[in-house]
This record gives C-alpha cells, sequence and structure tokens, in this order.
C-alpha cells in the first residue's frame, strides 16, 4: 500500500470513529489545518520536479478533497443525530385543548340580527333608517295618528304613563314605532322612504308579550304610491327575509286609525311540531298590519293629503325572528340566559348580506 | 262579537257553507277569531233505544246492552253506567267516533270477553256537562236513528269574529248580515219595524239635567208597559244567549239583551214598581253610589252620566244598571229605556270602574242614533210578544243626533289609492248594499253615509269599503322601483356605530344581552338616576318602574342570575338606550359590558393555560376601548383618567376621554358597596360608553386614504427601567419619555412593570422600550446616546423616575 493511501485510510477510519463535532473538529486539524498531514502533503509539492508534480499534484489534491467531503458528509450525520436527539427530548401534548376563541364564544342576540337583516333588505329597495325617542307625547304616539281622544282604539294599546306634568299633560311610551313615522313626516319634505325600527311598550305579560318588544315600520310618501305596491313590497321582504323563492300572502281587511284602507296580512306556511315552514302549507299566520297612510294622519302632520300620499306598515321584530329562527317564547328574548343567547344568538362574523345570504 | 249560524240567517238569506260564510267574514275584515262547530262534531251521536241490558258475565259492575239504533239490527255495547237499563233512550256513538269530553276516538273493543261496537255517553263524554255518574236519559218520544245533536238543538256553529272598534254597527248580527250580503254571500233580512202605538201617556217624565256642564246623553226615549208576566223566556231565546255565553236571567232581561246582540242596540228595563218620581238624567255627585247589577257598589264623581229618581242614583247610564230597580220575577209594571250617550263619557268611566259590560262595548264604539226609537219599538213589540202588557206612548228627551254626511267619491280614487279599477256599477253596487245612498255621475258618485256608519267620513274611507268588499286579492302587485337617490349609506352615524359596537364587543367573545328599558327604583338610584320625571306611574311589576339611568343595573343582574343557575363565569354587553331625562335629547346610546368570575378577556373559565385568575379591570377597558375603536375614535389618542362614577371602585377604575369636556365613559370594578346594595357577588367588573358623545367623523372630500410615508432608515429600540414612587402613573413616564424628542421618538411600549423583592419598599420599577425613526440619516452613536439621555432627563424630571442599577 501506497503512502498515501495508507494515510487516506488513517484519516477515513478517524472521521468514522470522531463521535461529535469536537472530535471531527480535530480529526480536521489533524488532515486539513495548517500543520495537518494532508496539508503537509501538498507543501511538498512546490519542491517537486514539473514531471513528478504532474503525477504527485492529482493525487494529493483528490486526497484532499475526498477528506473535506468525507469531514462534510460526517459533519451533517453529527448534526442530524445531534438534532434527532434533541427533537426526542421536545415534544408538547397537541391534544391539550385550547381555550375557545372569542369569535366563537362571542353572540349577537336574535333582536340585532334580525334588524340588521331587515336594514339590509329595506337599504336595497332605497329606503333610509330612522328612528326615535323612547318617551313621546301623547300627541305623537296617538292623536296625530288619528286616534280620537278616549277612543277604544287606544285601549288596544295598554299603554305606559310618566306622570303627570303641571300643564297636565302626560308622557308616556311608545306603544309603536309609529311617532318616528310623525317625526319623519314633520321634519322632512317627501317623497319619504323610510323604515323605523325600535323599541316599544305595552302593559303585557305572557308566552308572546312582553312589556317592551320591539317593531319596525315602514313608510312611504309620495304623489303615486299606492295598495299595489306596498302589496309588492311585501311579498319582496317576505322572500328575501324567510329566504324562500315563493311566499304565498293573504290581506285581510283590518283597521288601524293611522291607516284607510288598513290590512293585516298572513303568510301561507306549514306548522310542524313547533318548526314553521314558509311557502308550504296550508296554514295563515298573520305577520304584520299595514294600509295607506290616512289623510287625516297626513294633515296632522302638514301634508297635502291632496297632493301626497303613501302607505306604511308595521311588524314585531321579535314575532319575525321568532317565526324564522324558531323561538317558541318571547319572553326568554330579555332574560339574558347565557344558554339561550348561545344557542339562538349569532356569531360576531356573521354580517347579514343580501351578497352573502342574510343567515349566511 | 260572538253570534251563531243560525242566528246569522235570521238576518241573511243565505245557502252558502258554514266555511264559506267564515273565510268570506275573514276576508272582509270581520276576522274570524274561532268557530265553534259543535254539529259537525256530534254529527256521528245518534238517538237509541235500549233493548235490553243484561248483566255482563264476567264483571259485576258492567252490562252488556243490545241498543237499537234505528237500523232495525241492534248492536252489541258493554255499558259500565248504573242508571242503564232496559226500554231507556239514550246518546249512542258507534265505533270510529271521536269523543269530545274524552279527546279520543273510540274503537270496538272486547271488554272483558264480550265485544262492545260503540258507547252509550255521558254528558262528560259528550262535552256538555260534568256528569259523568250515568249515561245521559233522554225523553221518551226521542226519535230513535236521529242524529242527537239536532234533536237537542246543539248543532249550532258558534262564531266568534276579533271585531275592530271602528265597527259599531257590527256589534250586531244585523251589521255582519249586511256587510256578507253586500259580499253576495246571500240576501239581507231587514224587516221593517211597526210602529208602537201607546194607549196612554207614559206617567214617568224623563228630564236631562247637566246645568252648565256639557251634557253627556243626547237623547233618551223611556216608555211604561203595563200588566206584564215576567218569568223565564221561552226556549229559542235562552237557547240564542246560552249558546255565546249570556246567562238566560227573566224575559224582560234576556230581551234587553237579545236587542244587543241582534241590533247592537243596547236597553235598559226598570222595574217601575221600585222606581220613584221622574227620572233625571245627570252627572253623578262625587261620592254618590250605586250597587249596580253585577252585585258591586261603584263610588262615583262628576265625569260619570246617571239615571236618577227621587231615591238617588238608579242607574250608570249606558253601562250597568242598578239592583234596587232591576227586574224580576215579580214585575209587572217596565219602563223601557232606549237612549244615547256621549261615547269618550262611557269609555271613561266605563275604564275608571274597572266594568266591561255588553252596554259600554257599544255605546263607547258609537250606536246608531237613527235607530234609538225604532229599538224602543222593537224591544216594545218583542216584549209584548213574550209578556203581554199595555204599551204607553214614548216620552223622548233631547233629539238624536243624526249626521247628514253626504262624500263625493270620485272613482279614480280607487286605482290611485288602491291600485284598483272598479266600474261604476260594481261601486255603486257595493256601496248601495252597505246601506250607502249612490248617486251622482259616472265619474264621481254622492254618497250619503248611513248613521250607522259613524266610521265612514271621507274618500279613503269609501275606498276601504269597495276594496274590502270585492276583495284586497283583486289588487295587482306592482313593482315599486327604487328611484334614483343614489347610493349613498342608509345609516346614520349612530346606526352604524351602534351595529359596529355590537359586532366589536361580540368578537371580544362577550354575549349580547337585551334587558328591560326599566329597572327597580333603588337600581336606578344607584347608578346616578330615579327621578320622578322618569318613573311610571303604571308599571308592571315594582321591579320594573323607572326609565334606566345606565345599561349596567340590567346586566349585573343578569349576571347574577346566570351565576345562580351555576354559569359563573359570564361575559354579558347591551348597546342601547339610557335615559338622563325625559326629553328626547336626553336619551342616549351606550354600550355597556360586564365580565363575572373568570370571564377574561383571554378566555373564560379556569385553564391550563391562562390560569384561574379572576377578572380585573383591565380586561374590561380592553372593552371599552374596542368600542371606541369600532366608533372611529383613534384609541391611542384616548386619556385613562384614573377613578370613575360612584358605583365603581375608587382606586380600580377609569374615565377614558379626550379632555376633560368629552368624556367618553368609565371601565372598572364595581364598587363592594353597589354590590351589596343590588344582592350580587363579584369579581364583577364592568364598563360604559356613551356612543352619542363621540363626535362625528369629519367630512372627507374623497374616499383615498394619504399618502403612505415610508422612512428610509430602519428605526432602533432602547430599553430604560425606572425607579419610580408607587403611586406614579405609568402614563405619565410615558409622556415624560415622549417629550424627549416628539419627531425622533416614534413609539413607546410599557414591557414590565415589577414590585417586590430587590425593589425597596414603596417604589416600583417600570420598564419602557423607546423606538426611533431616523427620517432623513442614520443617527449617530452620539445622536442616540444624546435622545437617551434626554429621555432618562426628562423621566427623571417629571416623575422622580431614576434609572434601575
Amino acid at each position: 500500500m501506497s503512502e498515501l493511501a495508507a494515510l487516506e485510510q488513517s484519516i477515513s477510519a478517524a472521521i468514522a470513529e470522531a463521535a461529535d463535532e469536537a472530535a471531527l473538529e480535530a480529526v480536521r486539524v489533524a488532515a486539513l489545518g495548517k500543520k495537518g498531514s494532508v496539508s503537509a502533503l501538498l507543501a511538498t509539492l512546490g519542491k517537486l520536479s514539473p514531471e513528478e508534480r504532474k503525477v504527485q499534484g492529482p493525487l494529493i489534491n483528490g486526497l484532499k478533497e475526498r477528506v473535506t467531503e468525507a469531514l462534510t458528509a460526517r459533519r451533517q450525520a453529527l448534526r442530524d443525530a445531534a438534532l434527532d436527539k434533541r427533537l426526542a427530548t421536545e415534544t408538547i401534548d397537541v391534544t391539550l385543548p385550547l381555550p375557545e376563541s372569542p369569535l366563537e364564544r362571542g353572540r349577537i342576540h336574535p333582536i340585532s340580527q334580525v334588524i340588521d337583516e331587515l336594514t339590509a333588505i329595506f337599504a336595497d329597495m332605497g329606503f333610509e333608517i330612522a328612528e326615535g325617542p323612547d318617551i313621546e307625547t301623547d300627541d305623537n304616539n296617538f292623536t296625530k295618528l288619528n286616534f280620537p281622544v278616549a277612543h277604544p282604539a287606544r285601549d288596544m294599546h295598554d299603554t305606559f304613563f310618566f306622570p303627570p306634568k303641571e300643564d297636565g299633560s302626560r308622557l308616556l311610551l311608545r306603544t309603536h314605532t309609529s311617532p318616528v313615522q310623525v317625526r319623519t313626516m314633520l321634519s322632512k319634505a317627501p317623497p319619504i322612504r323610510v323604515v323605523c325600527p325600535g323599541r316599544t311598550y305595552r302593559s303585557d305579560s305572557d308566552q308572546t308579550h312582553t312589556p317592551m318588544f320591539h317593531q319596525v315600520e315602514g313608510l312611504v310618501i309620495d304623489k303615486g304610491s299606492h295598495l299595489g305596491h306596498l302589496k309588492w313590497i311585501l311579498a319582496e321582504f317576505c322572500k328575501a327575509f324567510f329566504e324562500v323563492d315563493q311566499v304565498k300572502m293573504r290581506f285581510r281587511p283590518s283597521f288601524f286609525p293611522f291607516t284607510e284602507p288598513s290590512m293585516e296580512v298572513d303568510i301561507q306556511c306549514r306548522r310542524d311540531k313547533g318548526e314553521v315552514r314558509f311557502g308550504e302549507g296550508e296554514d295563515w299566520l298573520e305577520i304584520l298590519g299595514c294600509g295607506m297612510v290616512h289623510p287625516n294622519v297626513l294633515r296632522n302632520c302638514g301634508i297635502d293629503p291632496d297632493e301626497y300620499q303613501g302607505f306604511a306598515w308595521g311588524m314585531g321584530i321579535d314575532r319575525i325572528a321568532m317565526l324564522k329562527y324558531g323561538m317558541p317564547d318571547l319572553r326568554a328574548f330579555f332574560e339574558a340566559d347565557v344558554r339561550w343567547l348561545d344557542h339562538y344568538g349569532f356569531r360576531p362574523l356573521d354580517f347579514p348580506t343580501l351578497a352573502g345570504g342574510l343567515s349566511g | 262579537m260572538k253570534f251563531t249560524l243560525s242566528w246569522l240567517k235570521d238576518h241573511l238569506d243565505t245557502d252558502a257553507s258554514l266555511a264559506a260564510i267564515v273565510d268570506k267574514l275573514t276576508m272582509i275584515g270581520l276576522e274570524v277569531e274561532e268557530v265553534e262547530d259543535k254539529g259537525k262534531l256530534l254529527a256521528p251521536f245518534v238517538i237509541a233505544h235500549v233493548v235490553s241490558a243484561e248483566q255482563h258475565p264476567n264483571a259485576d259492575r258492567l252490562r252488556v246492552c243490545m241498543v237499537d239504533t234505528g237500523t232495525g239490527k241492534p248492536i252489541q255495547v258493554v255499558c259500565g253506567a248504573p242508571n242503564a237499563r232496559a226500554g231507556m233512550k239514550g246518546v249512542f256513538a258507534p265505533a270510529g267516533t271521536y269523543i269530545p269530553g274524552k279527546k279520543v276516538t273510540l274503537g270496538v273493543g272486547t271488554i272483558r270477553g264480550v265485544e262492545s261496537h260503540g258507547m252509550l255517553c255521558s254528558g262528560d263524554e259528550l262535552g256538555i256537562s260534568d256528569d259523568h255518574d250515568g249515561i245521559v236519559e233522554l225523553a221518551a218520544d226521542a226519535p230513535v236513528g236521529t242524529p242527537w245533536a239536532a234533536w237537542a238543538k246543539l248543532d249550532d256553529a258558534v262564531i266568534d269574529i276579533n271585531l275592530t272598534p271602528n265597527r259599531p254597527d257590527c256589534t250586531g248580527v244585523l251589521g255582519i248580515a249586511r256587510d256578507l250580503a253586500a259580499a253576495d254571500v246571500g240576501t239581507l233580512i231587514n224587516k221593517p219595524i211597526p210602529p208602537v202605538k201607546g194607549t196612554f201617556p207614559c206617567p214617568v217624565a224623563v228630564r236631562l239635567d247637566f246645568g252648565d256642564t256639557p251634557s253627556l246623553c243626547p237623547a233618551f226615549g223611556l216608555r211604561l208597559v203595563r200588566g206584564v208576566k215576567n218569568g223565564p223566556s221561552p226556549e229559542w231565546l235562552q237557547q240564542r244567549l246560552a249558546a255565546i255565553g249570556l246567562r238566560p236571567i227573566n224575559a224582560l232581561v234576556d230581551i234587553t239583551n237579545f236587542l244587543t246582540y241582534d241590533r247592537a242596540r243596547p236597553l235598559h228595563v226598570f222595574d217601575a214598581a221600585k222606581v220613584k218620581g221622574d227620572l233625571v238624567v245627570r252627572r253623578a255627585r262625587a261620592g254618590e253610589t250605586l250597587l249596580a247589577l253585577d252585585g258591586k257598589t261603584y263610588t262615583l264623581d262628576d265625569t260619570m252620566c246617571v239615571i236618577a229618581d227621587q231615591q238617588g242614583v238608579e242607574s250608570l247610564a249606558g253601562i250597568m244598571g242598578g239592583e234596587a230597580s232591576g227586574c224580576d220575577e215579580s214585575t209587572t209594571d217596565v219602563l223601557i229605556e232606549s237612549a244615547l250617550w256621549d261615547e269618550i263619557a262611557i269609555a271613561r268611566t266605563g275604564r275608571k270602574l274597572g266594568i266591561v259590560s255588553d252596554a259600554r262595548y257599544r255605546f263607547e264604539r258609537g250606536v246608531d242614533p237613527a235607530f234609538m226609537l225604532p229599538g224602543l219599538d222593537l224591544a216594545t213589540h218583542l216584549l209584548m210578544e213574550l209578556c203581554g202588557g199595555t204599551p204607553s206612548e214614548v216620552v223622548v228627551a233631547g233629539e238624536p243626533p243624526i249626521r247628514d254626511k253626504v262624500i263625493d267619491f270620485p272613482l279614480e280614487a280607487l286605482p290611485r289609492l288602491a291600485g284598483l279599477d272598479v266600474s261604476f256599477a260594481e261601486a255603486k253596487r257595493v256601496l248601495g248594499r252597505l246601506g250607502f245612498f249612490v248617486a251622482g255621475q259616472p265619474k264621481t258618485l254622492k254618497v250619503a253615509v248611513p248613521s250607522w256608519r259613524p266610521d265612514v267620513d271621507g274618500v279613503a274611507d269609501l275606498v276601504e269599503e269597495v276594496v274590502r268588499i270585492v276583495g284586497v286579492d283583486r289588487v295587482p302587485l306592482t313593482p315599486f322601483p327604487r328611484e334614483d337617490r343614489g347610493r349613498r349609506p342608509v345609516l346614520t352615524t349612530i346606526q352604524g356605530r351602534t351595529r359596529r359596537a355590537k359586532r366589536a364587543l361580540a368578537a371580544r367573545g362577550l354575549t349580547e344581552a337585551v334587558t328591560w328599558s326599566f329597572i327597580s327604583k333603588a337600581e336606578a338610584e344607584l347608578f346616578g338616576g330615579g327621578q320622578p320625571a322618569l318613573a311610571l306611574a303604571n308599571p308592571i311589576a315594582a321591579e320594573l318602574s323607572d326609565m334606566r339611568p345606565s345599561l349596567l343595573p340590567g346586566l349585573i343582574a343578569a349576571a347574577q342570575r346566570n351565576a345562580d343557575r351555576g354559569f359563573p363565569d359570564v361575559a354579558l354587553f347591551e348597546v342601547g338606550q339610557v335615559f338622563a331625562g325625559d326629553r328626547p335629547e336626553d336619551q342616549h346610546i351606550a354600550a355597556s359590558g360586564v365580565r363575572r368570575g373568570l370571564a377574561r378577556a383571554g378566555g373564560g373559565g379556569r385553564h391550563w393555560r391562562s390560569g384561574a385568575a379572576p377578572v380585573d379591570a383591565f380586561d374590561i377597558e380592553g372593552d371599552a376601548l374596542a368600542v371606541l375603536g369600532a366608533c372611529g375614535v383613534a384609541t391611542s389618542a384616548v386619556q385613562v383618567v384614573p377613578g370613575g362614577p360612584s358605583w365603581l371602585h375608587p382606586g380600580r377604575s377609569g374615565t377614558l376621554q379626550l379632555g376633560p369636556k368629552l368624556v367618553f365613559g368609565h371601565f372598572g370594578e364595581l364598587h363592594p358597596r353597589v354590590l351589596a346594595a343590588l344582592d350580587v357577588s363579584g369579581p364583577l367588573v364592568a364598563f360604559e360608553i356613551v356612543l352619542d358623545r363621540i363626535p362625528e367623523p369629519k367630512a372627507k372630500a374623497t374616499r383615498a386614504k394619504p399618502p403612505l410615508d415610508l422612512p428610509a432608515f430602519q428605526p432602533l429600540t432602547r430599553d430604560f427601567a425606572f425607579l419610580v414612587d408607587h403611586g406614579v402613573k405609568a402614563a405619565e413616564i410615558v409622556r415624560a419619555a415622549q417629550s424627549a424628542d416628539r419627531k425622533l421618538i416614534s413609539g413607546i411600549t410599557v414591557f414590565d412593570v415589577y414590585e417586590g423583592k430587590g425593589i425597596e419598599p414603596g417604589k416600583k420599577s417600570v420598564a419602557i422600550a423607546v423606538t426611533l425613526q431616523p427620517r432623513e440619516k442614520t443617527l449617530t452613536d452620539e445622536e442616540i446616546d444624546a435622545v437617551v439621555g434626554k429621555v432618562v432627563g426628562e423621566v427623571g424630571r417629571r416623575t422622580g423616575g431614576v434609572l434601575r442599577a
């Protein structure tokens, strides 16, 4: 065996034996360091004749390259082994449950959600949203809306009153959102297209009545809007809100002091074990009241009924929420039971949009 | 308003089915609330003859009966009734019949080894009485095989209408029949009432005496009928009244009740022997009392109208008669009153005294003034027919105010208001059948309103009359285009903020509650409210008496209720109205939240990651700032000032503001005294932000954002740890550091606060990281050192802080 081959064999053996990077470094220095065995061989090349160099040069350089490669390979192997060893000790229990994300936990109340749904639908039809105070005058809540003084029509609303003032007048909690229509007509010239959602109050309490509830009303005043338009708007609304292709509606003549003609609207549905399905079935379910705005109301609000006309409608937000989402009891809406809210509430990012679907 | 089908047919000649009539009633505005169709329910029950009744072979208490149901082939029935015996007649239900009293359908059964093919029924099983001790026994002449209900006259359908308050005419069956006839369901039967010829002057005079106060009685008619024989009214009348839930009393009283329902004409009868002297119609004197026919004594005042004689008040006008002058079996001379009353006074009196009577119901809606005297004559006819007697002439005080209303009705109003074309002929026919007198030309009708329709006043009312009778279904759907009004947002600023605040809070893990707008007075007072102007005069419950000054009492109570149910770690919020006064401008929109127990911002409850630390003021401050951020406030500019309102812990609460004049709200721990006063337990933290205090955003000419300014040089950060007195606020240190170089220092964060070992008592260490953002060139070491020196200097000068060694 040549001297070179013997050297290569011994270096290779040393590389293979190196147990860690430090030992390997020592082998490298012993071979390729300034005073290393291979470096010493390379230093001899300068003293050789050109012919000898031609022979020895490639041999010694080849040795250096192979040693370098072997060192690199061994170093990588040692590193991999060391990393594997470390990783073997670095474990976590990924089955530990994470705390629920706030986005998972938080809830929007069905009333807020339904108001957002209504807003999306009516905004698309060109309506603005109007609001007004909960504490109202008798004038705005009743008289301007053509309720005769002491007429039994006032008894239909079990009104909450505040103590009389010195002048004998008494404020009340609005019994419907219609005073917002009055305020709108008094403050804005036609054409008017608004919807008015808000809290309303009547002294009543059972499974379908609570002393506080929510209504949404719509009002259109211009020069030519009539019952046919009203029917169309309500049909479009019902289809959009209940997210069905067709809905069959029944308009029944009725009475409200502030509209003439007045109607109540039923929609056809199928009731099945507490669940209500729209667009099918044989039952009728009352969902709203509506009519042409009474000329006296227009006159009371400073609008000439010979020039302008229009229509209005109103419905219970809580009620349509119950119908759409299947809550059986209105009282639970206001009990703030987190179990109920968690179940019937909506997630923070469930924004109702017409583009993305109202209920997602 | 309740009536029966056969009663309706007294006034309506029709072949229409019950279902068709009910459907039509609803579709013309007389909404049917309930139909009780006993005829249909009881149709399978037949009259049967018990041919034999033998002892059951295997049961002491049972009998095996052979029952003849008219087919000639007796049916075997096992019967347990003690009165079941051969020869009797009873009511038989064959197998397959629905038994209304038991709510089950009868099957063929084998009872102790003997087959039974039907049932002999008790009153209880038929749903006609509570009697369940034995089977119903029928008269010996009851025709075997005939449907029992029809024979017993129990097959009349009862219809209940949810009558709207504008239709006084339909408080009588005749009025309902008129509407149906107008809608082509039959022909109205309305026989003329022949006048009654009085044979002697009425011996009792009537005087309307209202002095100089407004009259409460437009007109009053009275007649005496002498020599009547009172007693139970005939069967047909008793059945009429009983079917709609009225108790038959005696013929005289029953006649008045009958006409109340038949003609919407309430009447009153006095026993003439019990009336002393003439009658005076006047206001009650304050403190006068009346023992009324309902057995209760009412104390009256001068807003109420009464009928009095020499003995005092005898009747509460238009509402209820008095016990003292009422008619009974011994009555021989009877005074019949037919009067008109002020509608408002009737309504007010009825409400004040809490009396709900059939008379009040009609008088407060408006009784047909033209029918006052015909009604009196009709009552007299009926009375003489049932009780005999001789009528006097009528005395009338006042005069019925009969309205003479004629409306010009342009037919184009139908398409204009209702979107519906109706021909001249059809409009005329409909209105004519409703009792309107119609004349005029094809384009404009002249329409005279009948005396019984006080609700019809103008063109819109006539449009309604025509539309409801021809059917709203005929109005075609007409698309309603969006007007060209641009696509600006439809929400106002506060509406947009309200909805963003809700979503922001829900996104932080809170649950939205909707609580009552009214709370108890004690709760209101604890949170700065409770003023008398905001207390309801008629609250539905004592704990719902005062308008809320804050959302917090409702949320705190809700959190406690959840805790009591076993959910102690709740985070609730509400965005809604609060009331500082009773004017519209005193109503504000607030956003509030509470966190209870372990419902921390990072996750609720005990958790392996976060431990079991209770909520603190910083959790809830984050919620408050999230609301402000969602509403467009730059939260980095918001000042946090220590302390808050009285309901928060003085040392663990803060106020969020932009200067002292623009306070948005507060956050912190609830004051322990408030927790105790509300009887709730903590730990509980809360915030409240008043959304309408946030200024309107500045109007922008363009939606484009300002150009992005990216500095060309790298920022660098230097850390400082200052030793300061315990009372020094972190914000003061940050402000002081910032003031060292407002241009160069682009950000400061507080990354450590430490008290305890290694720090002398009364001091704390606050560590901040100051970021420098060079803009023109890279900073030299000298320049950096100069800024660092200034930071240390400013913090030292303003807070007394020294760099920690």
